[in-house]
Parts: structure tokens; sequence; C-alpha cells
């Protein structure tokens, strides 16, 4: 017989009621603070709504190479902007410290002794010293450059000045669309091939120059097409006028600040991840493929670097992870990122702290789940599969 | 000699000074260019470097003996082919770099806390320390002896938290985040793991929350909205609420090391655990934890190295830590243009701490792959 009393002694009532005492505790707690934010918004006069979203934002944004932004443009295309900034910097950022990462993670296991001692010292460096610092570091190198008018030149198109690196533009002609889905068509191409070159060595063992036909595909083919129509591009060079440079390109010092620290901070946290992923494949692996007479460089690429990934890919995936939301410190040397334009600017202009917080952070969210998906795909396709 | 062999030179030597530089730096003529250009490198950057920072550097007086007020009197200023750095910036700033803008005649609070805070510390980072047992009872009422000491109260002179500054304010948010995110890490590892599934889906949203947005929006969460939830009388000051958002920052990535321990511990102690009758926090406390916590506190120190680099982010809320003290002693006209050795300084500060917390979390590991007994007891 059971009592009432008894029934906190059953596991199944106790679960439901401690998991109904918490959904209540916590509705309860998000209606308090629905009920105090909607009377302090009120007692501030701060607007609420995303009308603000369409309002002209009334500042310029010194860094946009995508869009080009004035000032009479909406808060929403500073939010694009900020986006398509944060974007640019972690992309060129992700790229750049893998390569740089690999090659120091490499070099930590190669046999010069100096160039071990070099990249530890570079790995320890730049791993202890907070990123904020770095950025502001190389911030602070970076305008201290020369002045516009006794810029750095090379080659009389490059400009290095304390304003940031001046090239020539490319302006692409009528005709130039050709090439450009030529490219993409070899690129389309090269995978196939790729495809069909792996399923012809499973089924035969033949082997086919995937690397160098794809490299043909991509490069040579989009080239020679280019010249066929008679070079549809022509570059629109920078020259000195005034006080500034007029015409060309510009990459300003904020971006090459965020992209240098970036760079060099992850690829230190890279290297690391590397060189435990090539000692993660055991001794047993090298002789192994040794003795069946493979070359040095073959075993590299069959047997250790396909084993090493598995290991290395998801730390690897983290730090990406950690890139992207680290390019967020743009804002402490004035890089019209998300948070420094949208989340900093704008918030202070309109006064709309929770909707632009909430749009920063929903966006943030989006970035880091995609980044996880597709490195969550490519991981499922390099895992060991049993067949 | 028969025709399956072949004579051989013999082996070049493998020992001594010649044959370590033979096998380290020139082994194949690609090592050995390598070797050279490195070594060359190396030969024109570490006399320049070492010449910078202390031989042409000035300390206290520039090299006509004067001592060092303003940006115009350092050496470097005087004589920029051959002055050095002048680290009469941080000499004469000191103060602000270690306390803020405490005021003088209490600054042994702050001093009595730093010696009071490695007292509480120590014998917890090492489990042979003698009498450990009652140092640690100690390393317990320490944040609250910290806190009277700091703030005031008790009969002390409050010192309200925008006078702090410095290395003061990036321990206080290194310290205390790191102290009030270890619980609430296990809270949420545990959460995490719980078979209620409400509990479970609740932490996990919470958790990815923290971990996919960047520490920056949490401290403009901490910044701009959290007084907005908070009904009116009750006032945060920026210390506290910049605490808040590291706190909940750092909980998160507390809370998934902690739930990698949880997970290497196998089922068995589990099910030992409930057959001889204890309950869930009874197995969690007293069985499964204790296990966990110890072979994921090399993970718990790495993520507090993050953590502690990551306190020089509350600059850009307007609160100055060590990195904050610097850039504030740049803006100042008397030593405009002494940025190098301010952030060299800062660095510098924050390599030593992190360094040796990454040495400690190495010696853990390799305390804990040769099995002796440490940690919680």
């Amino acid at each position: 017989m059971r009592s009432n009393l008894n029934f906190f002694s059953d596991e199944k009532f106790r679960s439901i009621f401690f998991q109904t005492l918490v959904i209540g505790l916590f509705a309860l707690g998000i209606y308090f603070i629905v009920q105090t934010t909607g009377y302090n918004l009120e007692k501030r006069n701060i607007a609420t709504g995303w009308r603000f979203l369409s309002d002209p934002a009334g500042f310029d944004i010194s860094f946009s190479p995508f869009i080009n932004f004035k000032s009479t443009d909406t808060h929403l295309d500073v939010y694009f902007v900020g986006v398509l900034n944060t974007l640019l910097v972690s992309f060129c950022g992700c790229i750049a410290a893998t390569i740089l990462g690999f090659l120091v993670g490499i070099i930590r296991l190669s046999s010069n002794w100096l160039l071990v001692r070099v990249a530890y010292i570079y790995v320890e460096f730049t791993r202890n010293v907070p990123l904020l610092l770095q950025i502001i570091l190389w911030y602070s190198i970076l305008i201290q450059l020369p002045r516009v008018k006794q810029s750095l030149e090379f080659l009389d198109i490059f400009f290095i000045s304390n304003r940031g690196i001046y090239s020539p533009r490319p302006v692409f002609e009528t005709g130039f669309s050709y090439v450009f889905i030529a490219i993409i068509l070899a690129f389309i191409s090269s995978f196939i091939i790729r495809r069909w070159a792996k399923k012809r060595q499973d089924e035969t063992g033949k082997q086919f120059p995937v690397l160098s036909s794809s490299f043909g595909l991509i490069i040579i083919l989009p080239l020679l097409l280019f010249f066929i129509i008679g070079s549809p591009m022509s570059f629109d060079y920078p020259a000195l006028k005034g006080f500034n440079f007029k015409g060309g390109m510009v990459i300003r010092p904020e971006f090459i600040a965020m992209f240098l620290a970036l760079t060099i901070y992850t690829a230190a946290f890279i290297s690391e991840t590397v060189r435990s992923g090539i000692l993660s494949v055991t001794k047993g692996q090298r002789e192994a493929s040794a003795s069946l007479g493979l070359k040095k460089s073959w075993i590299m690429r069959l047997i250790i670097i396909p084993q090493a990934l598995r290991v290395i890919v998801p730390p690897l995936t983290s730090q990406y992870l950690n890139l992207t939301k680290n390019s967020s410190l743009g804002i402490a040397v004035g890089y019209a990122d998300l948070v420094h334009g949208f989340g900093g600017i704008s918030l202070n202009q309109t006064g709309q702290a929770i909707e632009c917080m909430v749009i920063v952070m929903a966006t943030y969210l989006t970035i880091s789940l995609t980044i996880s998906v597709f490195m969550n795909i490519y991981n499922r396709s390099i895992q060991f599969k049993e067949k | 000699m028969n025709d399956i062999t072949e004579s051989r030179k013999p082996p070049v030597a493998t020992t001594g000074i010649l044959g370590w530089l033979r096998m380290n730096l020139f082994s194949t003529w690609v090592n050995s260019l390598i070797s050279l250009f490195v070594l060359y490198i190396l030969f024109q950057f570490i006399p320049w470097i070492l010449n910078w920072t202390i031989f042409a550097a000035d300390f206290k007086y520039n090299f006509n003996g004067e001592e060092i007020v303003n940006r115009e009197m350092c050496s470097r200023v005087l004589d920029p082919e051959n002055g050095g750095a002048c680290w009469a910036i941080i000499y004469v700033r000191f103060y602000q770099f270690m306390y803020g803008f405490y005021p003088r005649e209490e600054v042994w609070r702050v001093n009595l806390s730093y010696l009071m805070l490695a007292v509480a510390v120590v014998p917890l980072l090492f489990d042979n320390f003698p009498f450990r047992k009652h140092f640690l009872k100690f390393t317990y009422i320490f944040p609250v002896i910290a806190f009277f000491l700091l703030n005031g109260g008790l009969g002390l002179e409050s010192v309200s938290t925008n006078k702090w500054g410095g290395l003061l304010v990036t321990l206080v948010l290194g310290c205390t985040g790191i102290a009030l995110a270890f619980p609430l890490g296990i809270i949420l590892a545990l959460g995490r793991r719980s078979n209620l599934p409400v509990i479970s889906m609740m932490c996990t949203l919470f958790i990815e929350f923290i971990r996919g947005v960047p520490l920056i929006t949490l401290l403009f969460f901490g910044m701009v909205m959290l007084p907005l939830f908070l009904p009116e009388g009750i006032d945060m000051d920026g210390l506290a609420r910049v605490l808040v958002a590291v706190t909940l920052f750092q909980s998160a990535y507390m809370a998934e090391v902690i739930r990698g321990g949880l997970q290497a511990i196998p089922q068995g102690q589990y099910e030992a655990a409930r057959s001889i009758g204890l309950s869930y926090w009874q197995m969690n406390l007293k069985v499964v934890l204790p296990q966990a916590i110890r072979i994921s506190i090399p993970s718990i120190v790495n993520t507090s190295i993050g953590l502690f680099k990551d306190t020089t982010l509350v600059i850009i809320v307007g609160l100055l830590d060590l990195l904050g003290i610097g850039r504030g002693a740049l803006a100042d006209t008397t030593w405009l243009g002494l940025a190098y050795e301010v952030y060299f300084f800062v660095s510098l500060v924050f390599f030593i701490f992190t360094f040796a917390m990454s040495r400690y979390s190495l010696y853990l590991e390799k305390k804990l792959k040769t099995g002796i007994n440490m940690g919680a007891d």
C-alpha cells in the first residue's frame, strides 16, 4: 500500500516533480526579468522594436570592401558591413593560420635542433600573451609606419604607409564573366575527376595524376580563355593626390593588425594540435610502410597524414571557432566588424541594447554553428571507415 | 668479402659535440642551409634585443644621469641612434600598474591580499605541501577575508571598485572567475549528463550558447543589458557586472572540461556506487566527482589560462586592468610614444603568470601518467 508521503521515494514521481519545479522557476524568472526590463526601458525612454534598423546610421565606416557604405545608409546596412568584415577577417585568418600552424607543427618535429627551438619559443610566447595585447601591439607598429607622403614604394604600384597598403585594383570589363564561369567549371570538373580517379584506383589499382590535372584545369584553362578573348581586365593604379592616395585598392592597418594577430596567435595553437596529431600515429605504422618499400614522401602522404588528420580535425574545428569569435576584438583597434559597427556604434546611437545584442549574439551563434556543421561533415569523411 | 655484401665506410660519430652538431644541425645539406640561416638571423636579432631591453635601456636615469620624468628625457628620444628602451615609464607608473588608483594610505590592504593569495593558492597546488590540510582551511575562508580587506567594511574604510586597477583587477577577475566558475561548472556538467530531459536540455542550451558567442558580447551583455534586467534599487558596480559575465563564460567552458572527466569514469563506478545504496548526490560527491575532477585538473588549468588572458577584454568595457593602465599611461602626453616599453612590460607580466600555469598543468599531466595519488583529499 502506498501513502501520499511515499510518493517522494518514487523515482518517476520525483523526476517529474523536479523538472516541473525547474520549469516553473525558470518561467517565473523570465517573467520577472521581462517585467522589470519593460519598466526600466519605459523609465529611461528607450524605444523598443526593430524599427531602428531602417533608420539612417549617420556615421561613416572606414573599412567596407564589399559594400559602398555611406553615412546615410541604415543600421541594417551597418549590420551587413559588420558581418562581411567579420567573415572576411575570420576567413583569411583561418586559412593563413592553418598554413602557418601546419608548417610550425611539422617544423617542431623536424630533425633540426635550432629550428625546433625557434618554433618552440614562438609557440610559447604567442600562446601565453593575451590576444588583445597582440592585436594592439601590431596596430601600434603599423601606425608608426611612414606617413602617406613618405610611403614605402614597391615597383611603383604598391604603397605602404600608416594609412594601410595601397595596391592596384583589378577592373573587370565585359567578357570577364566567361573567365569566371570557366574557373567554376574547372573546379567542378576537377572534383569529378578526383572522384572518378579514386573509384578507378579502388577497382583497378591504376593511379591518375589528379593533382597536376586539376591544377591545369583550374589555372591554365581560365588563363588561356582570358587571353583568347583579349584580356578583359585592367588595373586601377593608386596615385598620390594631395594628402592621400586616389584610386587603387587599400587594405587598412586595422585589418592587417587583426589578420596578423589572429593568424599568429591561432597558428601557435594549431601547430600544437598538428604536432600531437602526427605524434599520435604510432611508430609501427611508419616502420610497416617503410618495410613495404614506400618512398618517404608517400609514407607521409598515404600513411601518416590520413591517420593524423583524424586526431587533428576536431581540435582544429574549435580553433576555427575560437578565431572567428576572437575576431570580435577588432573593436579595440577600430576594425568595423559586427561588434564594433553594429554592437558598438549603432547600439550607442539608438540605445536599443537588447535588440542589438540579440542580433549580434544570434549572428555569432549562426556562424559558429555553420562552421561546426561543415567541419563535422569533413570530420566524418576522414574518420576511419570499416569496410 | 662475398658478392652479397659490400664494404661500407665506418659510421660517422654520433657522440661528442661534433657528433651532436652533425646529428642535429647539419644532417643534410638542406638542414645545414637552414641552420646557417637561422643562426645568422639569431646573431642579428639577439644582440639587438638584449641591447634594446637591457644594455642601452634607461631604467630610472638617462645617459646624462638625470632622473627621467617625461619622454623628452629618455635617451631613446634624445639620441635615437643609441638609446634603448625607456623603462622609466614603468618605474614612474609602477604603483598604478600594481594597484590602479587605490588610495596610497590603504595600499597595505592590497599587499596583504597579494600575500594571502599566495598562502591560499600554493598549498592548493601541491599535495605534498607540509600541513596542507590546515592551509586548505585558510584557502576556503580567504575569499571572504580578501573581499572585506579590498572592498572595506568591518571597520575598514570602504574603497570603491572604480579606484581598483592594474594587476589588482586582473587578479581579482581571474581568481574570482575561476573560483566561482568551478562549482557552477560542476553543476552544469552534472546537469548536462542528467537523466532528466528538461535539466539536461537546459544545461546543454546554456553551455552551447555561451560557447557559441564571443566573450566580448557577454561583457556587453553584463554592461548594458544586466542593469535593465535588475529591479530598481539593486545597483551593481562595473566590476561586479563584468564578474557576472566572466563567471558565466568560464563556467560553460569549465563544464565541458569536467564533462570530459565524467565521461572517462567507467560505468562500473556508477553501478558499484549505486549497488551499495548511495543516492545520486552521494554517488557523485563521494565516488564519481573526486575521480573525474582529478583527471580533468590539467584541462581545468588550461581553460583557466585562457580566462586569465581573456581578462584583458575588460578594457573594452572601460575597466582598467593591467593593459588598461598601460594604455592610460600611453595616452598621457608626457609619455606619448613609448608604446613598445609598456606593451613589453604588460606582456611579460602576463607571460610569467600564464607560463607558470602551463608548466604546472604539464607537471600535473606527468604526475597523472605515472599514477601517483594526488589531489582532492
